[in-house]
């Protein structure tokens, strides 16, 4: 097995080795691959592994099925896209060639069924002529809107990436928040140069690279810098810079994001190498937030794929990938290889693999007259070449995945093909130069400009404090790239530190020679032999499965913006994010459309460069992390005592106590009757509490209220309406005047902070001279209702300060005083209709009174109750619940609260806006009332719309909904409250409710069902 | 992800621990003189805002720090700050060569 694939190695890895430097012979790991156990070798990736083992099928394309194998050395992989791991760590969608190996690592294929080798779907390759861009667009579009929702269950499950995994993520992560003066992305020589001479200034510098090494190409690239082989000099520097305490090496990490402000998201992959890591406690992830005073990109260059007939076969590989598994991984793809090239640079593959006995059936040049050093080595060495040529069709057995041979032949005029000739081979390695990895440049809106010349975008014009160097920057050749590196290390670092630049000695710079190369000739399309071939087995994106043919279609079609052709045609979406396939499908469409390239448009790159795994996305917060949960004083009892909980906010409030044997409906029923015919108690700590202090405190909340508050006595409740600013209601709650200059209001459970951050607005900036302070003292509270006819009688019991009595104890008033000897602010207020008091007392207080009053309160049978009985409560009251009621179209004037809004303020917020003629009562308003159903049994759904017909086709006008729907225990039938359009003056009327299939019919009715009078809490 | 400066409490931090209110320096009418704000102004002063490409003057809330308002100078194309100030503080002037800013 390890032959023809795996090269013979030396004994040891050993860094000045030519061939797999970068793996352990000695060291065989297994591994699987769709369930069949290889081996490979410590230092391996699993694209590597997988090579070593022969297998070339790793994948089936997205949309055709068809067999696709590895195409590229790392980030721009577009085809070996694996599932790995199992049960609850899975993870779908990892590129291969990322993927370092360790011993039982366990991945499988994705998008095939039953097989890869065998798979059903691949019968889409046989239609692909009737599956053209805009295919589903086109055709699942019939019969009415149902059509597409009928088809997408089959598509769904026969196009698309890995699956999700459906357990829980057992894995740990976690988030680092660092600063920086020049953080510097990617380690190749440019990377390196700029890191040393930032270093030397004494910056704190970062440098991060995405592989678990560094040195970028340099390890298949020609060259010397100090007169050292590439890798030789970079490794020297990395062991430099690893010893400055000011510099922090960053391996496995991917700059995935660069954001406002130099502000940059990382991902370090911390234990995927070795799940080992994670058992001794390592998160598997982590997410670096950077900010960088100086970014130096030095990304490198992705190699450009070359446009030509079944370009997709496995076996046909990027000329620089088969270069670096050669060196890195001591594995190559076949016995007899052909190369196709645009460029000197890929040369150099071709003879490292003569060097190693693979032979090279033909080298294909598109240049007619190709002279550089490479080519002449080439010759020298005796290589088959043929120049003005290009690569027609790829001739395949085994169902495609089996490479015969090529067909080749002579290129003329304007992309017209000679006679073709067979070279038979078993791979292929392809370049079409060499694209600037300017993704993070664009990220945040910069603008790749196109260099007509060499072809290529290059970053333009830089925002921010962002400098980009090397082949990221268009800069191929290696002096250039390593002066031009140094530089910028040192200016930017010097302008970080707040340094003036200074004029350094040449003999500071590293001196480097490169290999002298050609320019290289674009060539966006090499058309099949055969008159008028269509192109429609050209892969431009390997990943989404789009053809030449695909884009000239969408041309023909109408597209023009290059925006608009990605989105009809899927190019460059996905995971790969058009790396390899951007720039060709450019420069195709650019021919199709008669325009140039900067005319067609650029194409923008999103965060981020790779994708980022969720759970570094999450960090720490997730599980009962994720959100922090607020607990009362009274939590411990509620959770002790079978709380049934409902989230409110932040809090989790019980919405009812079922006793052993009821159910939720029972136990609320329960509820509600003992608070109507003995006594109830509930935990109103969460209501928000703020206290507004100061001389002008009354001037300030006569603003803020609709209703008058400066006229309040002290030791009085008032109940206040809050209206934003165009009239329309947000909150409500009761007012108590402590003091002279201090007050203190309530609000609803949910709206605590906002109302806070709300009188800090109108105070701060509109009426900043006014002499008031606002202070939230919800948590330093804990605050009881005790509610029903016999709540009198459980309170008197306790001993204090407070006088009970109806003539010293009237409604709307307070009481401050103690009782059991500890502080307490009693208000007689009712939000049930009962006789009720509301008891506040300090937190670490609250527990002991609670107790106190349960105990006082078992002779009467006393029961605590939760949210649902307190809405059953206040429903049949008539009162409203913020929410419910409101939901941010309703004025207090629709809810018929008319009464708490001032005529006689001259300003107040939302005053004016009440005036503005859609927002004054009348008919065209909805309106609050109550509804009676016909069948008294039948409790409405809240939300469900009210119409004046049981005739639901055609739609008729909705005229108003249900906002509150409860069945009512004490009225022993359902009730509901409803928005009704004019409602107020429609009572009596039958209006319908549809419910499902169903037409349900109801009378308004007054909102006000129990009491009308108030008489029950009243005395 | 901005870099602001809360001016009131000299805190330098990520958008995130503030909260952005809007454009900064709307009247509201009422306030001067409730009894005579026409339906146009009223209109005016709740929905009608300038949405510039270019310096931008806002309010914003220092929510995880000292809990004051401020204001701010924001080039709209290059999310450049140009000014932090106080919500008493008299506005800076655009700065030189920007004619589509809004503010007062």
């Amino acid at each position: 097995m390890t032959k023809p694939f795996r090269l013979a190695l030396g004994a040891a890895p050993d860094d000045s080795a030519r061939t797999g430097r970068r793996i352990d012979p000695t060291s065989a790991i297994s591994f699987s691959f769709d369930g069949r156990n290889y081996k490979g070798l410590a230092g391996d990736t699993l694209a590597s592994a997988l090579v070593a083992n022969g297998i070339r099928l790793v994948g089936r394309s997205f949309k055709y099925h068809r067999p696709r194998g590895i195409l590229g050395l790392g980030a721009e992989e577009p085809n070996g896209l694996v599932t790995l791991g199992t049960g609850d760590r899975l993870e779908p969608n990892v590129r291969c060639t990322q993927v370092e190996l360790y011993d039982g690592l366990v991945a499988r294929s994705q998008n095939r069924w039953p097989g890869l080798s065998f798979d059903i779907g691949a019968i889409n390759n046989k239609f692909s002529r009737f599956l053209p861009s805009g295919f589903y667009y086109k055709t699942f579009k019939g019969p009415g809107r149902s059509g597409w929702m009928f088809y997408e269950n089959f598509i769904r499950r026969s196009a698309g990436l890995g699956p999700a995994p459906t357990r829980p993520d057992p894995d740990g992560y976690e988030h680092f928040n660092v600063s920086c003066d020049v953080l510097v992305v990617g380690s190749g020589a440019a990377g390196i140069s700029a890191a040393r001479a930032a270093a030397a200034t004494g910056a704190r510098v970062i440098v991060a690279d995405e592989n678990a090494y560094f040195g970028g190409l340099a390890d298949c690239m020609g060259g010397t810098i100090e007169d050292r082989a590439q890798l030789e000099w970079v490794n020297q520097e990395v062991g430099v810079l690893a010893q400055a305490e000011n510099v922090h090496l960053l391996p496995r990490t991917t700059v995935a994001g660069h954001y406002d402000h130099n502000f940059v998201l990382m991902l370090e992959r911390v234990a995927d190498h070795d799940p080992a890591l994670v058992e001794e406690g390592a998160p598997r992830h982590r997410l670096w937030r950077v900010r960088a005073k100086e970014i130096i990109l030095a990304s490198g260059a992705l190699e450009r794929p070359l446009t030509f007939a079944n370009n997709d076969r496995p076996g046909i590989m990027l000329a620089s990938a088969i270069r670096a598994n050669i060196h890195r991984y001591g594995v190559v793809p076949g016995e007899v290889g052909v190369l196709f090239t645009n460029n000197d640079n890929a040369y150099q593959t071709a003879l490292d693999l003569q060097d190693i006995g693979v032979s090279i059936a033909r080298i294909v040049d598109v240049r007619a007259d190709p002279s550089g050093l490479p080519v002449n080595l080439a010759k020298a060495a005796g290589m088959p070449l043929m120049f003005g040529s290009g690569v027609q069709d790829v001739v395949t057995e085994k169902r495609g995945q089996q490479i015969k041979g090529v067909k080749v032949g002579g290129l003329f005029g304007a992309g017209g093909v000679h006679a073709s000739e067979l070279v038979a081979c078993d791979f292929v390695a392809v370049s079409g130069g060499w694209n600037p990895a300017v993704h993070l440049y664009s990220h945040i809106g910069g603008k790749p400009a196109f260099d007509a010349e060499r072809q290529i975008f290059v970053p333009g014009p830089v925002q921010d404090h962002l400098s980009v160097v090397g082949a990221a920057n268009g800069t191929f050749g290696l002096e250039e790239i390593v002066h031009e590196a140094d530089q910028a290390g040192d200016v930017v670092a010097r302008r970080a530190l707040g340094k003036r630049p200074i004029r350094r000695p040449a003999s500071k710079i590293p001196f480097a020679k490169g290999v002298a190369e050609d320019d290289w000739e674009s060539i966006w399309l090499v058309p099949a032999p055969g008159a008028k071939k269509r192109p429609n087995k050209h892969f431009v994106d390997f990943q989404n499965d789009v053809t030449a043919a695909d884009l000239q279609l969408a041309v023909q079609e109408g597209y023009r913006s290059v925006e608009h052709v990605k989105r009809y045609t899927t190019l460059g979406m996905a995971t790969d994010q058009g790396k390899t396939s951007n720039i060709n499908a450019l420069g195709l469409l650019s021919d199709a459309l008669g325009k140039t390239i900067p005319e067609v448009g650029t194409t923008t790159f999103r965060p981020p460069y790779t994708p980022v795994s969720f759970g570094a996305i999450a960090g720490l917060r997730s599980r009962n992390l994720f959100q922090p949960v607020r607990q009362t004083p009274v939590s411990n009892w509620q959770a002790k005592n079978g709380a049934d909980y409902e989230p409110v906010g932040q809090w989790r409030r019980p919405f009812c106590y079922p006793l052993a044997g009821e159910d939720r409906e029972v136990a609320i029923n329960r509820e509600v009757l003992a608070v109507r015919h003995r006594a109830g108690i509930i935990d109103l700590s969460t209501l928000g509490k703020i206290e507004v202090k100061g001389a002008d405190a009354g001037k300030f909340l006569d603003l803020m209220y609709t209703n008058i508050i400066s006229t309040l006595k002290e030791n009085r409740c008032r109940y206040g309406l809050m209206m934003d600013d165009q009239g329309l209601l947000f909150d409500d709650g009761v007012i108590v005047r402590l003091g002279i200059d201090r007050f203190l209001l309530h609000t609803t459970s949910g709206n605590a902070d906002r109302t806070a951050g709300w009188l800090e607005l109108w105070l701060q900036t509109e009426w900043p001279d006014l002499k008031v302070f606002v202070t939230p003292v919800t948590e330093q509270w804990a605050q009881f209702a005790v509610g029903g006819p016999h709540a009198r009688d459980v309170l008197k019991k306790l001993r204090g300060t407070i006088k009970w009595g109806a003539d010293v104890f009237p409604p709307l008033t307070a009481q401050f005083g103690k009782l059991l000897g500890a502080e307490v602010r009693v208000y007689r207020i009712s939000y049930s209709g009962e006789l009720s008091f509301e008891i506040a007392t300090p937190a670490n207080n609250g527990r002991a009174l609670w107790d106190a009053i349960l105990e006082a309160g078992e002779e009467y049978g006393i029961a605590p109750y939760g949210t649902e009985a307190l809405h059953v409560l206040r429903a049949e009251k008539g009162f409203i619940a913020i929410g419910d009621e409101t939901d941010g179209t309703v004025t207090p004037l629709d809810l018929g609260l008319g009464w708490a809004v001032s005529k006689k303020k001259a300003d107040f917020v939302g005053k004016r806006s009440l005036e503005r003629s859609f927002m004054v009562p009348g008919p065209h308003r909805k309106q609050l009332v109550g509804v009676f159903t016909h069948d008294p049994a039948e409790v409405l759904p809240i939300g469900c719309q009210a119409l004046d017909t049981d005739q639901i086709q055609p739609p008729p006008p909705m005229l108003g909904h249900i906002s509150s729907s409860y069945w009512s225990p004490t009225l022993d039938r359902s009730i509901a409250l409803a928005l009704i359009k004019n409602g107020q003056n429609r009572i009596g009327d039958t209006m319908y409710f549809p419910v499902g299939n169903k037409v349900l019919s109801g009378t308004l009715v007054d909102p006000i069902f129990y009491d009308r009078e108030g008489l029950r809490q009243n005395g | 992800m901005l870099l602001i400066t809360c001016p009131v409490c000299n805190v330098t931090a990520d958008e995130t621990e503030f909260h952005c209110g809007g454009e900064a320096h709307i009247k509201r009418p009422a306030s001067s003189d409730p009894a005579n704000v026409s339906e146009r102004a009223q209109y005016e002063y709740l929905y009608v805002r300038n949405n510039p490409r270019g310096m931008h003057r806002e309010m914003w809330l220092c929510s995880r720090g000292c809990g004051k308002w401020f204001y701010a100078m924001r080039d709209t194309l290059t999310l450049q700050f140009h000014a932090f100030y106080g919500i008493t503080d008299s506005p800076p002037p655009l700065p030189d060569g920007n004619g589509t800013g809004s503010g007062s």
